[in-house]
């Protein structure tokens, strides 16, 4: 089995987010990246699969504040390698543009083909212009399917048994052609922690590969433009319902109706 | 003839020279076996690793010895046990004391200096007083011993099999070891006196009469009818009976709890090491723990020999009490039956002990101040622990803590910058001492700093801190927790990164001294930490507060009557011996302090250290370890308040009273808040 | 003329989804705007009597094939880009939901159009779609342009009132359409895995009602399980209600019990200790019933009441049941 994880780096929501002085974007000085949940997720499952059936584990990301981290983070855990996509302004590119740089490179070869999974997370908190997953499927045409919870290759075969996630509790089970392209909703584990000092050997004993981003055909196009930003209204308290119980019931149900929650 | 010559025992009485020979045949055969089994102990002991860091030293050794003496460890906490051990302790080593003179003056002394045999005369008849003496004591604490099996059926000397504990000895096989090991010793005194009366019968020496119960049995043979030709024919029988069982008793000691009456003399020493407290290194290499018994060190392994069963940290375990998986005595038993009989390939952590086991552990220390040989159960479970961490083998919540921690340096996720929130209520703004030179640099420690029940406290000690005058400041941002939990937790890369940030922004800050309203943070600066430059010497708040009542810097205005209770913290008590700053606090605030049965180091945990705060909760709980300390102060008459110095026993502590149904009748209040009734 | 603005009408296991409602709601507003009409897009195999649902859509484009059955997304937007390139829509709005997610990002690929997602609201300002997208869990409010007609809006729950988009009367127009799909598809559905019945698992539920202390006793939990019917449900709590023994610790919320993420907690007599909320403050809206002003709780919830919750819960059951019809 060889598998490759993408990995993307968004801002750190734990943290408090500042708007920049155009008004479009983030304050990057202040705020602090941090791997994707659904990353880590596919993670975790493609290094489950990596040890219930060998092969190789490779993690591919863009550069960004912080990506060290995560992909030495990655090695440590037990990925064999971390490959850093080096594309210069790269804090402002939508996932779109992301996506066309690591389907390129992906197709470009560094070692990284013959591939049989591709994971990465289902989405992602800023997947504004699009999600990763469909978009690197569509560039190197392959299957896609996401919200996965559970992935069984059956590498002779060359399918994959793969379990998603519908509402309500429901489940349901498809099939998919091997290479493909999956986007990871949670692993059958919650991602494992692995000791600093894993991490700390890691980053003397291993590398990361830093690969010229390639350029690409459109020059990364922008399709969806932000025109500004904002913070929603501070609430930080509920907003109470006065009145009798009667009254606020009938409110209350008002509200949920408005949301489809009724 | 001089009376010496008569007032003696005459050692091999009426016995043939042939079984005189086979007596000493048989000594030959119970000293090999004793030293075959103390060898091969001792050999694996020697083999076993040994952690540089741990040294033993005289001082360490007198401790020990001046404890061991008066039995210390076994009288405080339970006079009963202690009075029992020490008459089997004193018991026995008179007699061993009395049969080693014997030795000397009739195997050595007779052959080669007779002249120079001392066991006769009126040291004869103060020798044969004690001899008896010591008999006594030995079988009268041995009964007491076999009635808190027997009558009174403590609890904690019971066994149970555990589940997924295969090593664990049955409990059939535990409890006759301790029954063969009390009735061996039993038989050995009555056949020492029968033996004595025996002799006395047959023989009718007035002068034995200072072998006062000897005399008594002899008489009472006489009474029943026993010639003292019939004595005379007996003796040998009696005779050999005594010689077989004595021997053979020397003959099991190694190979049994017995040991500990030799192994107990050097594991003593180690009850009061330092390292006890700040836990050993891990052992050199991948594992990041001890993975497989040849990690254990030899002194560790001489420890789990050394182990009687005593179930003393058994029952003062607040994880056993709680209806958690583990019992530290039955962790020393697994370990000690695995480390005899190793099997190859076996990893220690989940192989041999449970894992639910290791993670139970609350870091209390009860168990290290409760154990009367020394075992270190603490840094065991912890060098297991840091296994399990390494191998990526904890639980889900514990390591989301860990991700926050190495992420933001609190374990609460939230965002650094939001550590310093808590003073944006108050009416002054503190120092910030990475900018500003301070006297006192305050370490809040994560609770005083992110939880909101605690926030009101951390603010009331800041405003005292002003009224005093004392001219202090915090980190803000640059505070980290210490670490001091998640070291427990096994994480030591970790510990040691929250470490060196911490240690770096103190060192960089201008501070006279450190003081921390955190007990685990107090721990850890004061004990742990490895500082490069100089730091301030660190005190805990109730030691500030202290200082500042004493010194009139804060005034008492309001005495108030209150009849109060005090929570020892395990990190500021047992890991510190820190008792005294707080209780002077609470009288000069005028209230009476009503001690809790469980207190200074006997105190019971309230179930947060260890990293367990941060651990999902055993399905099998019976009672949290804060609901039975809860309730323990509850039971004290008139006390209305539970006083506590840490900031996780006040959220600990506040939701046991919820779960208790002990609202309204029992509060639970940090100290701070006292002080700022009486002073403001 | 601008073009029209598509729907995505979303079904699932034979029922439209509430979430197409809402987009038809939001998509007339926007055609409106735009002076154009809203058109939904059934896509599916056998499914095309849901048509008369949509009336909402001035006409819908009703396309049945074999390959349509289930939702992959390469096959519902390969379907969903033939049928652009003939009829140039201004505007595709598709639901970012469990069913649909991803069709969205593989059209817009296919078109070479723009894709907004996280649109909670879309307006047309000087004649050109304006998108209001939600990011980063929430934090932060967005405008966006799209610079690529069509532009493929993702929809989250809640952008209208599904009601809105609701008609009793069919659709004025169904246009049955075909398209050409390759016979043998690189993703084949197999099964469904039902949820296990009697064990609950909370992390899968839309709608929590979670019960604190304040409940009182065992006997009204009862309460809190007729409204979780009502609101397709179920009854969860806080520590001290399990530790009671009246709801199973697999209901237990917070800390040591689960973490949940679900669009709707009724917090309901529970104080919002920190190791409670730990559990829950990620749920999309959070409603608060507590009789106590200052309770920590109101800090976390959207919506909060002081009312009694003896009081308040049979109220709010009879109001959502009589909802629900
Ligand atoms: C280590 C640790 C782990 C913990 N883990 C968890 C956990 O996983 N989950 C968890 O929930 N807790 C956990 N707790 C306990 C937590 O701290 C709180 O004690 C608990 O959440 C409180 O539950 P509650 O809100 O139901 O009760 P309370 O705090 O007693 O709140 C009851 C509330 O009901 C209100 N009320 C009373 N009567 C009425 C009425 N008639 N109508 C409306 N409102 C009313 C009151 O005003 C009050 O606010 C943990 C605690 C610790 C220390
Ligand atoms: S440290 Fe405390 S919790 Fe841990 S085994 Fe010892 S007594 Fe039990
Ligand atoms: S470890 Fe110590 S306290 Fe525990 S049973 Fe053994 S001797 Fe007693």
């Amino acid at each position: 089995m060889n598998l490759l994880v993408l990995l993307k780096m968004v801002p750190d929501v734990v943290e408090e987010l500042e708007i920049a002085s155009d008004g479009a974007g983030l304050d990057m000085d202040v705020a602090r990246m941090a791997l994707s949940e659904s990353d880590d997720h596919a993670l975790e499952q493609a290094l489950l699969l990596k040890e219930r059936m060998g092969g190789t584990l490779a993690v591919l990301a863009v550069d960004a504040a912080e990506v060290d981290d995560a992909l030495f983070t990655a090695l440590a855990k037990g990925a064999d390698r971390a490959l850093k996509v080096d594309a210069g302004e790269v804090a402002q590119l939508g996932t779109r543009a992301l996506a066309d740089l690591l389907s390129q490179v992906i197709a470009d070869g560094h070692n990284l083909l013959p591939v049989d999974l591709i994971l990465t997370g289902t989405q992602a908190i800023d997947d504004l212009d699009g999600l990763m997953a469909p978009l690197v499927a569509h560039q190197l045409g392959l299957p896609y399917i996401a919200i996965v919870i559970q992935v069984t290759p059956d590498p002779a075969r060359r399918v994959a048994s793969v379990v998603k996630e519908y509402p309500g509790g429901v489940r349901g089970r498809f099939e998919i052609d091997l290479p493909a392209v999956v986007g990871i909703q949670s692993a059958e584990r919650p991602p494992r922690y692995v000791p600093v000092a894993k991490v700390r050997a890691a980053m003397k004993t291993q590398r990361i590969e830093t690969v010229q981003a390639p350029t690409l055909a459109d020059g990364g196009t922008v399709l969806a433009e932000v025109k500004s930003m904002s913070k929603p209204e501070e609430t930080g308290r509920a907003e109470m319902i006065e009145g009798t119980p009667e009254a606020a019931s009938a409110r209350l149900c008002g509200i949920l109706a408005e949301r489809g929650l009724v | 003839m001089l009376e010496t010559d008569i007032i003696a025992r005459p050692v091999f009485y009426a016995l043939p020279l042939w079984l005189v020979f086979a007596f000493y045949l048989a000594c030959a055969a119970a000293l090999g076996a004793f030293s075959f089994g103390a060898w091969r102990k001792v050999r694996r002991y020697a083999r076993g690793r040994v952690d540089p860091g741990v040294k033993l030293t005289w001082r360490l050794f007198g401790q020990g010895l001046a404890a061991i003496l008066p039995n210390r460890a076994i009288l405080a906490g339970d006079a009963y046990a202690g009075i029992a051990h020490l008459c089997v302790f004193w018991g026995f080593a008179g007699l061993f004391v009395a049969t080693t003179l014997v030795l000397v003056d009739n195997d050595f002394l007779r052959f080669v200096v007779p002249q120079w045999q001392f066991l006769n005369g009126s040291f004869y008849l103060v020798f044969s007083w004690l001899a008896d003496l010591s008999g006594v004591l030995l079988l009268a604490g041995l009964l007491l011993l076999a009635a808190r099996r027997s009558v009174f059926r403590l609890p904690f000397l019971k066994y149970e099999a555990k589940e997924g504990a295969k090593y664990l000895p049955a409990p059939a096989v535990l409890a006759r070891e301790d029954w063969l090991f009390l009735g061996w010793m039993g038989v050995l005194a009555v056949g020492g006196f029968l033996l004595e009366g025996f002799r006395i019968r047959a023989t009718e020496p007035s002068f034995e009469r200072a072998s006062f119960l000897g005399w008594q049995v002899g008489e009472a043979l006489a009474a029943a009818g026993l010639t003292s030709e019939a004595a005379r024919n007996a003796f040998a029988f009696v005779w050999c009976f005594h010689a077989l069982t004595a021997l053979a008793l020397v003959a099991w000691i190694p190979y049994s709890k017995a040991w500990h009456m030799l192994a107990a003399w050097y594991t003593a020493a180690f009850k009061h090491h330092p390292a006890a407290r700040t836990l050993p290194a891990a052992p050199e290499g991948e594992s990041g723990g001890y993975a497989r018994v040849e990690d254990l060190t030899g002194t560790e392994q001489v420890m789990l020999d050394a182990c009687t069963r005593c179930g003393r940290c058994h029952a003062h375990c607040p994880a056993t009490t709680a209806g958690f998986p583990l019992s530290p005595r039955d962790l020393v038993q697994t370990l000690r039956a695995f480390a005899s009989r190793p099997v190859a390939n076996t990893s220690l952590a989940g192989g041999v002990v449970p894992e639910a086991w290791l993670w139970s552990c609350t870091s209390c220390l009860s168990c290290v101040e409760h154990c009367p040989v020394g075992v270190w159960h603490v840094p065991l479970i912890v060098q297991m622990r840091r296994f399990l961490v390494a191998q990526g083998q904890l639980d889900k919540r514990l390591q989301e803590s860990m991700q926050n921690l190495t992420r933001y340096g609190n374990s609460f996720g939230s965002s650094p910058r939001a550590r310093p929130k808590w003073t944006q209520e108050l009416p002054f703004k503190i120092k910030d001492a990475r900018k500003e030179a301070v006297d006192c640099l305050w370490i809040t420690g994560d609770y005083a700093a992110f939880d909101p029940r605690v926030t009101p406290v951390t603010r009331g000690f800041a405003r005292l801190l002003n009224q005093a005058g004392v001219d202090f400041g915090i980190l803000y941002e640059a505070e980290q927790n210490s670490g001091n939990d998640i070291r427990r937790a096994g994480e030591e890369g970790l510990f040691e990164v929250l470490m060196d940030k911490n240690v770096a922004a103190i060192e960089k800050a201008g501070h006279q001294r450190l003081v921390t309203t955190d007990p685990h943070a107090y721990h850890a600066l004061k004990n742990e930490y490895r500082w490069t430059n100089g730091h301030g010497r660190v005190a805990h708040y109730t030691e500030v507060l202290d200082e500042l009542i004493g010194s009139g810097k804060l005034p008492v205005l309001h005495k108030r009557e209150m009849r109060v209770t005090y929570h020892d913290p395990c990190y500021l008590g047992r890991y510190n011996g820190l008792y005294d700053a707080p209780r002077r606090v609470l009288r000069a605030l005028g209230a009476t302090l009503v001690e809790m049965p469980r207190n200074r180091d006997r105190s019971f945990c309230c179930g947060a250290g260890g990293g367990r705060i941060w651990m999902e909760d055993s399905t099998e709980i019976k009672e949290r370890p804060a609901e039975n300390r809860v309730r323990e102060a509850a039971t004290l008459a008139g006390v209305t308040t539970l006083v506590v110095s840490c900031p996780k026993d006040l959220v600990m502590f506040q939701d046991a009273l919820k779960t208790t149904g002990l609202e309204g009748k029992l509060e639970v209040k940090d100290i701070v808040h006292l002080v700022e009734q009486a002073t403001g | 003329m601008p073009g029209n603005i598509w729907v995505l009408a979303e079904h699932w296991r034979g029922k439209v989804s509430e979430i197409t409602f809402e987009a038809l709601a939001l998509g007339r507003d926007v055609a409106d705007q735009l002076g154009s009409k809203v058109e939904a897009v059934l896509l599916g195999h056998g499914v095309k009597d849901l048509a008369s649902q949509l009336g909402a859509a001035a006409r819908v484009i009703s396309t049945d094939h074999e390959a349509l059955a289930e939702v992959v997304p390469e096959v519902y937007a390969e379907a969903l880009a033939q049928l652009a390139r003939r009829e140039r829509p201004a505007a595709v709005l598709t639901p970012l939901s469990n069913v649909t997610l991803g069709v969205g990002t593989l059209l817009a690929a296919k078109l070479g159009a723009s894709a907004i997602n996280f649109c909670k609201n879309v307006r047309v300002v000087d004649g050109k779609i304006e998108a209001h997208a939600v990011l980063y869990g929430g934090k932060i409010e967005t405008k966006v342009a799209a610079a690529a007609e069509p532009v493929v809006l993702g929809i989250g729950p809640g952008a209208r009132l599904a009601d809105a988009g609701r008609s009793a009367e069919p659709p004025a127009v169904v246009d049955e359409v075909t398209v050409d799909l390759p016979e043998a598809q690189p993703i084949r559905f197999k099964e469904f895995i039902e949820p296990e019945a009697g064990e609950v698992d909370v992390t899968q539920q839309d709608v929590l009602v979670a019960v604190g202390r304040g409940i009182g006793s065992r006997d009204n939990i009862a309460l809190a399980e007729e409204l979780a019917a009502a609101l397709g449900g179920v009854v969860c709590g806080s520590r001290p209600v399990i530790d009671q023994g009246w709801l199973p610790p697999s209901r237990q919320i917070g800390k040591s019990g689960m973490q949940v993420k679900p669009r709707l907690y009724l917090a309901l007599g529970i104080s919002g200790a920190p190791e409670h909320v730990e559990g829950m403050r990620g749920a999309e809206l959070i409603v608060a019933v507590n009789t106590d002003p200052a309770a920590p709780i109101f800090n976390v919830a959207h919506y909060g009441t002081t009312a009694d919750v003896l009081e308040f819960l049979p109220l709010l059951t009879e109001q959502a049941k009589a909802l629900r019809g």
